[in-house]
């Protein structure tokens, strides 16, 4: 296994991870509506990057695995809709909400450095359908950084004030 | 061409055709109550109209110290004495019995009256305690788009700087947030490109889910009188309900709901591809256009027609009017507004005019509308979730130089996050952060989405609510302190209306009992309050609708929204004046942006912007990389799904609107006998297809259900667009035995029992237009017709059976040629 093929799977990893994450975050923040219905949206994002690099990977070799199935998660996505509910009016949800943006924002930003050292290798290997992949996906995995981060610094202040 | 009309059958009164280029002739609306003639009028008081954002000009007739009629202002640019029926007959809600004339407060569960020393005492003391054992996040005002700018700008001070709370905004989050994040987004800064006065000159004009007849029926006017003189325009109509603006079109689209990027990135496609684009403006003036060429390469119409449910072709015939038009003028409205992608979709408008080269002449321009009267001076002085005059909350310099206008701390004055939208702060009173909530002018109980939700957060023991208004509304009758307020009228204030048009509003009469003008009231708690500036004076050192406009033109200064060449007896003169009015323009001015753009320059930029997906900001780094030397900003957006979508539970679209007889929440509307007549109770709209398969006939009550909520309404079927359903949103409890909201006895029948909560990332306005819903069959008609106008959208299908729509004697309105102007107030007889 080469560098490159090493780097695809770490980034089909963490991209899968990070879809998963979005999906999950936006069950168990249902009562928090933008980020339940951004989370979604970007999940699909993350979703795509899984299936692009699943079958660049064909390419060199590698067999990586198909992206997650957005509902796959059955009876714990439940659980966690209804536990949002349950404490929806409480304001502890505030802080695991900054919490689990964090951690959205720190498995994006670990992409985002796949991305980059991906693209790095591809310019060195004059790779352009590697270069093509990277310059598709690598915005959006900066605009799902962005993202987690203007909803930390919008919300963190009420938040962290009020407890 | 004197005549009496009934303007509830013919809402939109005689024509008085005009070519292209000439003048629109005036025509004088009156309307005074039966057994008053004109010469029995003491005195004509000038005002303008609040019911929607034309702010049409008219006098108040008064006899004996009651309002007894009014008259439209023939000199006025924006209307030339044209009044709409809402204009002409909403007047009277203010004598209406159940006005408030004391202010209540809860007892034991329940309101009474009490004196003004009590009930601002409880608010003060409330105040107090919160501020001191919580902190200034505790408080939160949600305030209205029908108040004065004086009234505006004196609740952004207080709260702001007073308090220091970042939670206050306005009900204008519903209805204008859009527009005003659209213009952010292109012009790096908030104020209307264009005029009302480009209706006279343009060959095309393209409205985008803009029901002009219905929400601004005097330049629907305006629009029909050109369709009947030399040269009319050619009209293009995005809507799925068959307005009358899409019966009048060249060209109407009926997309399906949630797909206006999708439709849009089509129109552009098809410029682009069509060598439509004005190369050299593009060129001067403008950063961002080989994004949106490489975003729109793929978005053919026919790949549109297959999201949208629209006919490639007639996209084609659509880009074909928008490529060629000489002088284009684009509206936009609710349709996109409250829809999904709204402000992803109203900026790509914005490109059409971009690359067209189609600003800043007559004809020429984009009218992003208000659905509120008074939203834009909500928008200029702060009261919506911005800094007064249009200040960038992330720049430190505009934040120090709000700071000495007030002459305190810039760390007084909350900007470390964008001040809270309204949906956020309904959203910390739901989590116990926010445990105070005044509420000005608005009725949230009736007007947010979700109403079961909205209710219980309104109803919780932790939260104080105070509500201002005219009437016990739903919303009120959910308070701890009701403060009874004076409106339109029987107090004095500038407004600005949609295209930038400031009209002076004077004191017709007094408000009945002991209601008070909402400035007096802010000033009341203000001094209560004893709010300090950093050198111990008063931080509101006015004390009058004349100061505060003054204290305000002092914000104002070298804003775009620059007000410091108008006073109170310059707007006493003929006409509104539009800002910016200072030295350099005494008149004030017509068009922004004739000689590029002037406010995007990283210096002065109202924002540094956002993903118009996600939402997230952009850092003032990247803003400045990307457009260093302040030119507009053409920003693509790729097309997402819908958040929610017919299944086999839901199997229909549901949209929500207004309608031309009521306005929001009806809490006046719904006092006037005419405009009740005519649209007494709430419908549901459903095409001729639907019905056949359900086998739904005209006046059957149905029950329009989603996971939030339902509620019940007799059919009209129409030519709504198959899988779609209509209901006018905005119909409440007040009259209703339920009194504030569906009980055992009150079946659901406001709109938003059944809205979603979702809002728009960007301009986070709450989305009112693409909920999934179900419809089932409650009972049949027996012959009943809907309580739906004839004369509008609702027009039925097959007419059989259905009485057309009319307002009878009491209706009538005299029209009269432009009779002459008598100059200044005319005083007493």
């Amino acid at each position: 296994m080469n560098g490159i093929t090493l780097t695809l799977r770490v980034l089909h990893h963490g991209e899968k991870h990070l879809a998963r994450h979005l999906v999950a975050v936006a069950e168990r923040h249902r009562t928090e509506h933008e980020v339940h219905h951004v989370a979604t949206d970007l999940a699909v994002w993350s979703r795509e990057h899984v299936q692009r690099l699943t079958d660049t990977g064909h390419h060199y070799g590698v067999k990586l695995g198909d992206p997650p199935h957005p509902s796959d998660s059955g009876v714990l996505a439940t659980l966690r809709e209804k536990a949002a509910d349950a404490v929806g009016r409480r304001p502890e949800p505030g802080l695991l909400l900054l919490r689990d943006l964090r951690e959205l924002h720190l498995g994006a930003t670990e992409n985002s450095l796949h991305w980059e050292m991906l693209a790095q290798a591809a310019q060195a290997a004059k790779d352009d359908r590697l270069l093509a992949l990277v310059s598709s996906c690598h915005p959006q995995t900066l605009r799902q950084m962005r993202w987690s981060n203007t909803m930390i610094k919008n919300i963190s202040a009420q938040i962290l004030t009020s407890l | 061409m004197d005549a009496s009309v009934d303007r509830i059958a013919q809402p939109w009164g005689g024509r008085t055709p005009y070519g292209r280029h000439e003048v629109w002739p005036a025509r004088v609306d009156t309307h005074l109550e039966e057994g008053v003639a004109p010469d029995d009028v003491q005195r004509w008081v000038r005002a303008a109209s609040i019911l929607h954002s034309d702010g049409d000009a008219m006098d108040i007739a008064v006899v004996d110290g009651r309002m007894v009629g009014v008259r439209g202002r023939a000199q006025d640019r924006v209307n030339h004495g044209r009044l709409g029926p809402k204009d002409l007959f909403g007047w009277q809600a203010n004598a209406s019995s159940g006005r408030l004339t004391r202010p209540l407060v809860r007892r034991g569960g329940r309101l009474v009256e009490t004196d003004w020393a009590t009930a601002m005492d409880r608010i003060v003391s409330r105040s107090r305690s919160l501020l001191q054992e919580k902190g200034p996040g505790s408080i939160g005002f949600y305030t209205t788009g029908q108040l004065f700018l004086e009234e505006y700008y004196t609740l952004a001070v207080l709260a702001r700087a007073g308090i220091g709370t970042n939670h206050l905004d306005g009900n204008t989050r519903l209805c204008t947030s859009t527009a005003a994040e659209a213009l952010k987004e292109s012009f790096g800064c908030d104020g209307q490109p264009g005029s009302y006065d480009d209706i006279d000159h343009a060959d095309a004009i393209a409205l985008f889910g803009h029901n002009l007849a219905e929400t601004q029926p005097v330049q629907w006017m305006r629009v029909l009188d050109r369709l009947e003189g030399a040269d009319p325009p050619r009209l293009v109509c995005v809507d799925p309900r068959p307005t009358q603006v899409a019966r009048r079109a060249t060209v109407h689209l009926a997309p399906r709901g949630g797909t206006n990027v999708a439709l849009l990135n089509a129109l552009l496609h098809e410029i682009i591809r069509t060598g439509r684009v004005d190369h050299a403006y593009v060129e001067a003036h403008t950063v961002g256009f080989e994004e949106l060429e490489a975003r729109v390469a793929e978005c053919t119409p026919a790949w549109a027609a297959g999201i949208c449910d629209v006919p490639a072709a007639r996209i084609a015939e659509a880009a074909e009017i928008l490529g060629s038009a000489d002088r284009l003028l684009s509206t936009v409205l609710q349709g996109v507004y409250q829809s999904h992608q709204a402000t992803a979709a109203a900026v790509q408008i914005n490109n059409i005019h971009l690359i067209r080269g189609m600003l800043g002449r007559p004809g020429a321009g984009v009218l992003q509308m208000n659905g509120q009267p008074t939203a834009q001076n909500t928008r200029e002085c702060g009261a919506n979730g911005d800094l007064p005059g249009f200040r960038n909350w992330e720049n430190d310099q505009h934040v120090a130089d709000l700071a000495k206008v007030w002459n305190v701390d810039p760390k007084q004055i909350p900007h470390y996050a964008p001040p809270t939208h309204a949906m956020q702060m309904f959203r910390y009173a739901e989590q116990g952060s926010i445990r105070m909530l005044w509420v000005s002018g608005t009725n949230p109980a009736v007007s947010l989405p979700e109403l079961s939700r909205i209710r219980s957060i309104l109803s919780q023991e932790r939260l104080f609510v105070v509500v201002q208004d005219l009437f016990l509304t739903e919303t009120a009758q959910l308070a701890d302190v009701v403060l009874p307020a004076a409106t339109w009228g029987e107090k004095t204030g500038t407004f600005t209306n949609a295209d930038r048009t400031v009209h002076l509003s004077d004191k017709a009469v007094d408000p009945p009992g002991e209601a008070r003008p909402d400035l007096d009231i802010f000033l009341d708690y203000a001094r209560r309050m004893d709010f300090r500036d950093k050198d111990g004076g008063p931080l509101v050192h006015w004390h009058d609708p004349e100061s505060a406009f003054e204290a305000w033109k002092r914000c104002s200064a070298g804003r775009p929204c620059d007000y410091t060449g108008l006073t109170y007896g310059k707007l006493r003169g003929p006409s509104g004046i539009q800002w910016p009015c200072n030295e350099d323009a005494p008149d004030g001015t017509e068009r922004l942006y004739t000689d590029g753009i002037s406010w995007a320059h990283p210096d002065r930029c109202e924002t540094y912007g956002k993903d118009l997906v996600t939402g997230a900001s952009d850092s003032v780094v990247e803003y400045r990389s990307l457009n260093p030397d302040g030119k507009a900003m053409i920003k693509a957006a790729a097309y997402l799904p819908p958040h929610e979508e017919p299944g086999a539970e839901y199997p229909f679209q549901l949209t929500t609107g207004r309608t031309i007889y009521h306005f929001h929440t009806r809490t006046k509307t719904g006092r006037v006998p005419q405009l009740n007549a005519a649209a007494p109770d709430v419908w549901v709209e459903v095409s001729v297809a639907d019905a056949d398969e359900r086998d739904l006939n005209e006046g059957d009550l149905v029950e329009v259900a989603t996971p939030r909520g339902a509620l019940r309404g007799r059919v009209r079927v129409t030519d709504i667009r198959p899988g779609l359903l209509f209901v006018p949103f905005h119909y409440g409890y007040w009259d209703t035995p339920g009194g504030k909201g569906p009980d055992g006895s009150t079946p659901g029948r406001a709109a938003n029992e059944t809205t979603v909560t979702d809002w728009d990332p960007v301009s986070k306005q709450p989305l009112f237009k693409t909920a999934a819903a179900a419809l089932t069959l409650v009972e049949r008609g027996g012959g009943r017709a809907a309580p739906a106008p004839t004369t509008t959208a609702s027009v039925p299908s097959r007419s059989g059976g259905v009485t057309a729509t009319a307002g009878g004697p009491s209706a009538s309105v005299a029209q009269s040629d432009g009779a002459p102007w008598h100059g200044r107030e005319e005083g007493s007889r």
